[in-house]
């Protein structure tokens, strides 16, 4: 198992109202991820809980990526990875995003 | 199993049940926004266990528990989410199931419904997870003799397994699908300590007529069989809650009764078929391949009606 953090400032807050949602399930090749609205609005974080070690960077440029895209600001992102493939991250990552997006 | 085109539909109620997470179940078997969900994810409250096997954990350790409405009635709920850990008994997983049936005898719902999906008890955590299994099982005999109705509902990719099966067995009534398996050696437990010569593991066909859905319809073990639609679950629960027996004296003497009879008739049967035979099931061969209309024709038709006690 590896635990991994990573911090963002973002120039934007997350549209919509929603608090919280949880998509995926922790199985082989795929994981869950938490989102929480708990943070100001122009900081974002991500906690991950990895059972393949040793994919810090796929997982740094994963979450970049993200960011550069949502621009998530205001949420926790905390993950259950359960060794999924980078694509699957992203699609998870976009799939609880739009969930947060809702009024 | 009979292969169903995907649905185009976007109704919760037309989804797949099998394919279908405990939580995507949940939303669609309970009334639209209706389930308020007790110790949620975002409470974090995950086995104490798996981080010593060095196996990744889940936020609600694959248990999810709460309340709603299922038309209109006041209910509480668990759903086994079978894809984490194959869907099976830990500590916390547990404990959430028995807090949740002590729960009923406070709040007095009209049912308590489990969307079981589980392999059994979860190794990494044995000696939690049997104990849960047993206070689960004392604890729905608290709920059915407060009058509350326990109803199972089993059509998941696990099953319903080892402890799993045993918790089933005390529900007021059962409803499964085609790919509900109900049992408690699993079908590689049971070939690992017999030998392939008393059951083969592989062999897809001899797993689905000895422990699917169909079987334990037939022989009384659950109370109604559905397709595989969350909207065909939810309506089987609204009548078997309607339908559950009294938990008494009587009730429990039948059911001694029933299994006496059954095991007199059918114990010396070397296969499922041959069960279906001595009920009167005139092509035993083709029961496995018919669609739910046809076989609850056949059910209809039969000259003893399998007949359901608990």
């Amino acid at each position: 198992m590896e635990k991994l953090n990573f911090r963002h400032s973002t120039t934007q807050a997350l549209p919509g109202t929603r608090r919280q949602a949880i998509v995926g399930v922790v199985a082989s090749g795929n994981l869950e991820v938490l989102l929480e609205r708990s943070l100001p609005p122009d900081e974002f974080t991500v906690e991950i809980d990895t059972a393949i070690d040793g994919f810090g960077d796929v997982w740094e440029a994963v979450v970049a990526d993200f960011v550069d895209r949502r621009q998530p600001g205001g949420l926790r992102i905390t993950i259950n990875d359960g060794g999924a493939r980078p694509d699957t991250v992203a699609l998870r990552l976009a799939q609880g995003a739009r969930l947060m997006e809702a009024m | 199993m009979a292969l169903k085109p995907v649905t185009f539909s976007a109704d919760p109620g037309d989804q797949s049940w099998y394919e279908a997470s405990a939580r995507a179940r949940l939303a669609g078997l309970l009334d639209a926004e209706s389930f308020q969900e007790f110790i949620g994810p975002e409470q974090r409250m995950m086995s104490p266990h798996l981080p010593l096997f060095d196996l990744p954990r889940a936020f609600d350790d694959g248990m999810i528990v709460g309340r709603g409405r299922l038309d209109g009635q006041a209910v509480l709920a668990a759903a086994q989410e079978g894809r984490f850990m194959g869907g099976a008994f830990g500590e916390i997983h547990g404990a959430k199931l028995v807090g949740l049936l002590r729960a009923a005898l406070a709040e007095a719902p009209a049912a308590l419904l489990i969307l079981f999906d589980t392999g059994g008890v979860r190794l990494q955590e044995a000696n939690a997870g049997e104990t849960a299994i047993a206070e689960v099982m004392r604890a729905i005999a608290q709920v059915r003799a407060a009058g509350i109705p326990v109803i199972g509902l089993i059509g998941g990719r696990a099953g319903c397994y080892g402890g799993g099966g045993l918790i089933a067995g005390t529900c007021s009534r059962l409803v499964v699908s085609e790919s509900g398996r109900i049992s408690v050696s699993g079908p590689e437990v049971i070939e690992t300590n017999k030998g392939a010569e008393e059951f083969d593991s592989r062999d897809r066909a001899l797993v689905w007529r000895t422990m699917g859905g169909k079987h334990r319809r037939l022989l009384g073990g659950a109370d109604a069989f559905v397709g595989d639609t969350i909207g065909a679950f939810r309506d089987a629960a609204l009548t078997q809650i309607a339908k559950a027996p009294a938990f008494d004296l009587a009730t429990l003497e039948a059911e001694q009764a029933r299994l006496e009879a059954r095991l007199a008739r059918f114990g010396d049967c070397h296969d499922a078929t041959e069960v279906w035979g001595r009920l009167g099931v005139n092509d035993p061969d083709a029961v496995p391949g018919m669609t739910t209309e046809a076989f609850d024709a056949l059910l209809a038709r039969l000259p003893e009606a399998p007949h359901d006690a608990r």
